[in-house]
C-alpha cells in the first residue's frame, strides 16, 4: 500500500493545531526533540519501511525545493 | 604491567637463516596476533605445518581487544582452548545503558540456557595470545618466529617470496600460500600497494585500563551524556585480574597529548568511579575507521583480520570477526593443501568474509552515528530515543550503544545448497548460518561435530532407518535430544543437516537421500 496523500482527517485544522500546540513554549532545540520523538513513535506505529521511506522522500524534496 | 619477559616470545635464530637460498614453506602467516595464531592452530589441528612471523618479541601491549563472543569461544572450543580462556577471563552477559545518571535500559545477551559457552568473556588480548602461543608450541607444527619483521613481499602465480629482517640480519623465504594477519598497519598490504575503501571518523576516544579493587557487577555499562563526561559517551567494562576498561569519548578537537597525560586521565577516572585507589595498566587515544580491502584474496595471498577490514570498537566486532576469518579460512586452505578441493574454494573465503566485513562495518558505523550524532537533527533523534526508552518498548530497539558481535550467516554463499526447509521454518539455522549449540546427552552438540564435515540427523524417533552419505570425509551423527531437535526445527518432523568444518550449515532437508548429501558436500567444497 503506498503512502496516503489525500486528506484523511475529518477535521484537518484540529489535528494541525494539535501538533502546533504541542510546540507552544518550547525552545527551538526542544521543538526539534519533540518532532524527533513524534517521528519515531509514528514511524514505529506505521511499521512499514516503504511507507516511511516514501514520506521521507516527499518531505525532503519539499525542503530542498524551498532552499 | 603486561606479561613479564616471557621466553615463549623470544627471538630465536631459525635454520632458514643459514641457507644460501630462501627456504620454502607451504604456508607462511604474517602476524602472531589472535587471528594469525588461531589460523596456525586450526591448521595444526588439521595436520599442517606453518611458519608464523611477527616483528614483536612479546605479547601485545595494553589490553586492546577484550570482549570475546560466544561464537569465538565455540571456535576456541574446537581448538581445545575455550575452557582455559573462560577460566582466565570474566564471564558476562548483561549490560546497562545510562542517560545522564538514569539507568534507562538493561539487556541480557544470553537469555536462554542450553549453550556450552557464555555470551561473552572479557579477557585482555595478550592473555588470549599467550594461551594461543602455548598451544601452538605444544602442537609441534607451528614454527613461531618472533623478532622477524617482513620487509618485502613479492607475489607470484604459485605463491610469494618474502624478505624478513631479524636481529641477526635479513633472510628470504618463499611460500605456496601467504596469509597477511598483520593488523591495521599491514606490511603485506603496503607491499602489494592495496588501499582501503571506507570512512574515518573524526571523534577521538580516550581509553584506559585501570587496576582497582572494588566490588562491582561484571556488566557492560554505557553512558550517554554522563555528568563526568558531559555531552559525550563513556563505557566501563571489567577484564581479568581486577582490571577495568574505561573508554571516554572526547570529541574531534581534544588535545591528544594533554588528554593522555596520566594526571589528566586520573581526574577522569575519579570523576567516573569516585575517589578510589587505582593503578594504570594502559592509556591510549584512538580514532577509528570503518573500511576494508576491496578483495581479501589476491592470488596466493590472503588477508585476514584488521589487515583486511577495520571497524569501530563498539560491538566487539574487530577481534571476533578476525577470529571468524581464521575459522573460515583454515578448513578451506586445508582442503586445498590436501588436494581435496581446488583453489576456487578460497574465492569463497573472500566472498563470505567480505559479506561479514560489510555487515560488521554497517553495524559499527550505525552504532557510531547513534553514539556520536552528526548535526542537531541527528542528535535530536538520538536524544528522543533516550527520552522514550524507559517507558516505550519500541524505543529500546532503536537504542544503540554498540550491537555486539554475532556470527554472519553466509546467505549468498556459493557453498550452500538451496534450503530444503519451507520458507521461514527454523530460519536461525538456514544454510549459511552458524550452527547453534545444544545439550547432547552429557555433552554438547558443537563438540560432537569434530573438525570436519558432519551430517546430523535430528529425529525424535531414533528407530527410523536411515542411510549416511557413505563418504569418509563426512562424520555421521544421530541426535534425539529434545532441545537440540527443537532448535533445529525437528521437534515435530525429522531433519538432516550437513555442517561444514567451520560449523556453518551447508545444507538441510526434511528428508535426504545419500546422493543429496554427497551433492551438497561437493558443492560445499566448490567442487
Amino acid at each position: 500500500m503506498p503512502l496516503r496523500r489525500d486528506p484523511s482527517f475529518s477535521d484537518p485544522d484540529r489535528i494541525y493545531n494539535t501538533i502546533i500546540d504541542a510546540h507552544r513554549g518550547l525552545s527551538d532545540a526542544e521543538s526539534l526533540s519533540l518532532n524527533a520523538g513524534l517521528v519515531l513513535l509514528l514511524a514505529n506505529h506505521i511499521g512499514d519501511e516503504g511507507i516511511v521511506r516514501e514520506a521521507i522522500a516527499i518531505a525532503r524534496a519539499s525542503v530542498m525545493s524551498m532552499g | 604491567m603486561t606479561a613479564a619477559v616471557d621466553t615463549k616470545f623470544a627471538y630465536r635464530r631459525s635454520p632458514d637463516q643459514e641457507r644460501a637460498h630462501p627456504a620454502h614453506h607451504p604456508v607462511v602467516i604474517v602476524g602472531a596476533g589472535p587471528v594469525g595464531l588461531v589460523l596456525a592452530l586450526d591448521l595444526a589441528g588439521k595436520g599442517h605445518r606453518c611458519v608464523v612471523l611477527d616483528r614483536r618479541q612479546g605479547p601485545s601491549e595494553g589490553s586492546r581487544a577484550i570482549c570475546w563472543s560466544k561464537r569465538t569461544l565455540e571456535i576456541m572450543g574446537r581448538l581445545g582452548l575455550a575452557d582455559d580462556l573462560i577460566r582466565r577471563g570474566v564471564t558476562w552477559k548483561t549490560g546497562k545503558v545510562f542517560s545522564g545518571t538514569r539507568e534507562v535500559y538493561r539487556f541480557d545477551l544470553q537469555p536462554e540456557a542450553g549453550h556450552a559457552r557464555p555470551a561473552f568473556i572479557n579477557l585482555q588480548q595478550f592473555h588470549l595470545e599467550t594461551h594461543c602461543v602455548a598451544a601452538a608450541l605444544r602442537s609441534g607444527l607451528v614454527d613461531l618466529r618472533w623478532g622477524n619483521e617482513v620487509t618485502h613481499v613479492a607475489p607470484s602465480a604459485t605463491g610469494a617470496s618474502l624478505r624478513v629482517a631479524t636481529p641477526d640480519g635479513a633472510y628470504g623465504l618463499t611460500a605456496d600460500w601467504l596469509v597477511a594477519a598483520d593488523g591495521v598497519q599491514s606490511i603485506v598490504r603496503r607491499e602489494l600497494g592495496l588501499d582501503f575503501e571506507g570512512q574515518t571518523f573524526n571523534d577521538q576516544f580516550l581509553i584506559c585500563d585501570v587496576k582497582l579493587l572494588i566490588d562491582r557487577p561484571t556488566e557492560r555499562w554505557f553512558w550517554f551524556d554522563p555528568p563526568f563526561n558531559p555531552g559525550q559517551s563513556a563505557l566501563l567494562h571489567r577484564q581479568a585480574d581486577n582490571v577495568w576498561r574505561l573508554d571516554f569519548q572526547i570529541g574531534a578537537d581534544a588535545d591528544r597529548n594533554e588528554e593522555t597525560r596520566p594526571e589528566n586521565v586520573a581526574k577522569r577516572v575519579k570523576a567516573m568511579l569516585g575517589d578510589i585507589d587505582f593503578t594504570f595498566e594502559w592509556i591510549s587515544c584512538y580514532r577509528f575507521h570503518c573500511r576494508r580491502l576491496s578483495r581479501f584474496r589476491h592470488g596466493r595471498i590472503l588477508f585476514a583480520g584488521d589487515a583486511a577490514h577495520q571497524v569501530s570498537p563498539f560491538g566487539a566486532r574487530g577481534g571476533n570477526s578476525g577470529i571468524q576469518d581464521a575459522d573460515n579460512l583454515a578448513w578451506k586452505l586445508d582442503h586445498v593443501l590436501r588436494g581435496l578441493a581446488s583453489e576456487a574454494l578460497l574465492d569463497t573465503y573472500d566472498a563470505e568474509r567480505r559479506q561479514a566485513a560489510d555487515e560488521n562495518i554497517l553495524a559499527s558505523s550505525r552504532a557510531t552515528d547513534f553514539i556520536s550524532p552528526k548535526g542537531a537533527g541527528a542528535r535530536a533523534f538520538r536524544d528522543a530515543v533516550l527520552g522514550l526508552v524507559e517507558t516505550e518498548p519500541f524505543a529500546r530497539a532503536f537504542l544503540n550503544s554498540g550491537r555486539l558481535s554475532v556470527p554472519t550467516a553466509y546467505d549468498a554463499s556459493a557453498l550452500s545448497t538451496i534450503d530444503g526447509f519451507a520458507p521461514h521454518d527454523a530460519l536461525a539455522l538456514r544454510p549459511g548460518a552458524a550452527a547453534v549449540d545444544a545439550p547432547l546427552g552429557n555433552g554438547w552438540l558443537l563438540s560432537a561435530l569434530g573438525q570436519g564435515f558432519g551430517e546430523i540427523c535430528f529425529t525424535r524417533e531414533p528407530a527410523t532407518p536411515r542411510h549416511d552419505a557413505g563418504l569418509p570425509e563426512i562424520r555421521s551423527l544421530v541426535v534425539t535430544d529434545d532441545l537440540a531437535c527443537a532448535r533445529y526445527g525437528a521437534a515435530d518432523a525429522p531433519a538432516v543437516y550437513l555442517i561444514r568444518p567451520d560449523q556453518h550449515v551447508a545444507a538441510r532437508w526434511r528428508r535426504a537421500a545419500p546422493e543429496d548429501v554427497r551433492a551438497a558436500y561437493r558443492r560445499a567444497i566448490a567442487a
